[in-house]
């Protein structure tokens, strides 16, 4: 058995091998001979996946929380929070209601009572979809005060408008899921207000519904829509949000 | 800026014949139709006044240097190989020679060498000082204040993600939302409110037809208007001393919006009628 190397020896093996290398490319912080020179932090933002977020420097005033109250990277945040703590909720819930086989509220008591951090997970997932509603309002009202919607942003706006509409519907579809009775009639009241769009009323609430009131079927839609359906069309919305942020010249002002 | 000065088309095209490069011949081309037009305006071209120092005959000099130009637009300098500036090849000749043998530094041998240089140069290269201003590219874009994003930016995010983690996973501690009873249709809890999110809706339901209250504010108030934000508003403007307007209509209806969500929250109760909350106790829930 050989001595074991220093600290020093082991980090150089590790970093100086074809694997390490072919993970992290060059100008990564985690490839050997990283320096803190400007060329290197240059390097680092665009070698990361991270540069499809963020350019290789942003205004100096962009940096101060009381600029963006770091809002939509929060709402973003908490969206991801939401899709992993989701995951894991999935594991343990089936949408099924309905006269002796209510296994979405069974699964509900299952989760609260038995799973291991099922409780908190619930919880923390409840918190960041209530956050989220209220940073992502709270995000619209800064763009609006630091009147960065105007050219070349409106359109960045418009697709906001949207995700803050698709927002809503990703939070009160999940609402619905514990099938318990704030869920039901929480749901009742909001989608009843549905049935007096002019014109199409009947229909708007049919689809919504999956029937003429809320049933095992408006649950299982429900799922399907804030499981797979919205986070797959916030996604979109999202990707060229971020998109757009970057070709409209990154984030506004300074006033 | 430089897009707006125009190009003197006759002199383009014969340097163009000529076989210069398209850039050389544009950027010419334009100097020469700023020239023509200084004249026209009565502008001295040329260098300033001859100075003591230079007695030459600076008024028919500077008359015979831009007299070319007026006439066939000849700004090339190979073109004007009678002289560059205000002189002829003699006096500038004469005028090197006398500056170098000022200067002393072996002036009989380099200062010989440099005016045959000077006298047998037909092609001279233009001094950037000559070149008129509306002829130059102007780049006008301010410098800006901007910081690497690794590591300032990465790093006070990464701050503010953690904070809101330990934020939500603290307020998870707490059992803030007991699972209710099982759904029953039949049984219609009293008061039923929506998601706090859309109590205020529901608040104004207590004032207008569902249609209105329901599908006409949200839809056509609501998101059809605030996505049309940025087209009504068509102030360039993101002072906020100038646009006191918007800022005026958008914070009432926030506060509007607000209001009526605080309203419905927390001041209706059984019946979605007036309560009190310090009186006779909450009846929200998230």
């Amino acid at each position: 058995m050989s001595r074991i190397p220093a600290p020093d020896e082991l980090k150089k093996r590790v970093q100086d091998n074809v694997v390490w290398k072919s993970v992290f490319r060059p100008g990564s912080i985690y490839r050997k001979g990283y320096r803190d020179t400007s060329r290197d932090r240059a390097l680092a933002a665009m070698n990361n996946v991270l540069y499809h977020l963020h350019p290789v420097k942003v205004k100096r005033h962009g940096l101060k929380l009381t600029y963006t109250y770091c809002l939509g990277g929060l709402s973003f945040f908490l969206f991801i929070l939401l899709t992993v703590t989701g995951i894991f909720l999935m594991f343990f819930y089936r949408p099924t209601a309905g006269a002796g086989n209510e296994l979405a509220y069974a699964d509900m008591q299952r989760l609260v009572r038995v799973v291991t951090f099922g409780d908190l997970v619930r919880n923390m997932h409840r918190w960041a979809a209530h956050a989220m509603v209220f940073t992502v309002f709270m995000h619209m009202a800064r763009v609006f005060y630091h009147g960065a919607y105007k050219p070349p942003r409106e359109f960045n706006w418009v697709v906001g408008v949207i995700l803050l509409l698709l927002t809503l519907l990703l939070a009160f579809t999940g609402y619905l899921l514990p099938w318990d009775q704030l869920a039901l009639w929480a749901v009742a009241v909001g989608t009843s207000m549905a049935g007096f769009t002019p014109v199409f009323g009947q229909q708007v609430q049919f689809l919504l519904l999956g029937g003429v009131e809320i049933g095992p079927e408006t649950l299982l839609r429900w799922y399907v829509l804030h499981v797979l359906a919205l986070p797959f069309v916030t996604t979109i919305f999202l990707a060229v949000h971020f998109w757009r942020i970057r070709k409209d010249g990154g984030i506004s002002g300074p006033l | 800026m430089a897009e707006n000065v125009e190009m003197d088309q006759k002199v383009y095209d014969e340097l163009i014949a000529a076989g210069k490069s398209e850039r050389i011949a544009r950027s010419k081309a334009k100097a020469a139709a700023v020239r023509a037009k200084k004249e026209a305006a009565g502008e001295k071209l040329g260098p300033r006044e001859a100075t003591a120092e230079a007695p030459a005959p600076a008024a028919a000099a500077a008359a015979g240097g831009d007299a070319p130009a007026a006439g066939a637009g000849g700004v090339a300098t190979a073109e004007r190989a009678t002289g560059t500036g205000g002189m002829t090849v003699e006096e500038r000749q004469a005028r090197v020679a006398a500056a170098l043998a000022a200067k002393g530094n072996g002036g009989a041998a380099t200062g010989n060498g440099a005016a045959t240089r000077m006298a047998g140069q037909d092609h001279t290269h233009r001094l950037l000082a000559m070149v008129p201003p509306d002829g130059i590219q102007q780049i006008r874009s301010k410098q800006e204040d901007k910081v690497y994003v690794w590591p300032h930016l990465i790093a006070s995010e990464f701050i503010a993600l953690m904070a809101v983690t330990l934020f939500i996973t603290a307020l998870s501690v707490l059992p803030a939302f007991p699972l209710r009873e099982l759904a029953n249709p039949n049984i219609t809890p009293n008061p039923s409110k929506a998601p706090w999110y859309f109590l205020g809706l529901q608040e104004l339901l207590r004032y207008f037809h569902p249609m209105i209250a329901g599908v006409t504010i949200p839809g056509i108030v609501g998101l059809l208007g605030l996505m049309m934000i940025p087209y009504l508003d068509r102030n360039p403007s993101v002072r906020p001393d100038n646009r006191r307007t918007a800022i005026t209509l958008m914070t009432f209806f926030l506060l509007g919006a607000g209001m009526m969500t605080l309203v419905g929250s927390f001041f209706r109760g059984p019946g979605f009628n007036w309560v009190w909350p310090w009186i006779d106790g909450l009846f929200f829930e998230l």
